[in-house]
């Protein structure tokens, strides 16, 4: 899992018909201390994250975990906000 | 998913059996600002996408995750046209 900031929404009406009810959200990878670490890339949103937020992601085919359907083309989903990150 | 402009199409004659009947696009990877980059990837296109469209590329195992390249050797897919990206200051 990894961390990034909500940057924006992504719409879509022409999509893979297993993605007709999902949110997709444009999101910039972060590193541990809340610095960008690459290019943005877009996520589909399963727990209702808003621009401006910390969320945590997941990768590859596991993205498809989280979601409501058997099989959907998704390689990456949003399955956290963080509130708080402590490091020691 | 990446964001992606479609530049251009493939033809292959010669090609694994799997895949044949798909369509295959040149993909170059865009910016929020919508600049064109020099990178690029061959995806297999599932949503009709035609020259000069924004879409949505999924790779790896998960471009396999769709009706038409399910089991197929696949690792990009087009899932999806872009309208609109709305991204507030």
């Amino acid at each position: 899992m990894y961390f990034a900031k909500v940057i924006g929404t992504v719409w879509a009406t022409r999509k893979d018909e297993n993605l007709r009810s999902f949110k997709l959200q444009f999101i910039q990878p972060l590193n541990a201390r809340r610095e960008k670490a690459g290019d943005p890339i877009v996520a589909v949103d399963t727990v209702g994250a808003g621009p401006g937020e910390t969320v945590m992601y997941i990768t590859a085919r596991e993205a498809t975990i989280p979601l409501p359907v058997e099989m959907a083309p998704v390689d990456a989903s949003i399955v956290g906000i963080v509130d708080r990150i402590d490091i020691a | 998913m990446f964001l992606g402009k479609v530049i251009g199409t493939v033809w292959a004659t010669r090609k694994d059996e799997e895949l044949v009947g798909m369509k295959f696009q040149i993909v170059k990877h865009i910016g929020v600002d919508y600049k064109v980059k020099d990178t690029f990837v061959v995806a297999v296109d599932t949503v009709q996408a035609g020259v000069g469209d924004v879409v949505l590329v999924c790779s790896g195992s998960s471009a396999r995750q769709t009706s038409q390249t399910k089991n197929k050797p696949v690792d990009a897919v087009i899932m999806a046209v872009v309208d609109k990206l709305d991204i507030p200051d």
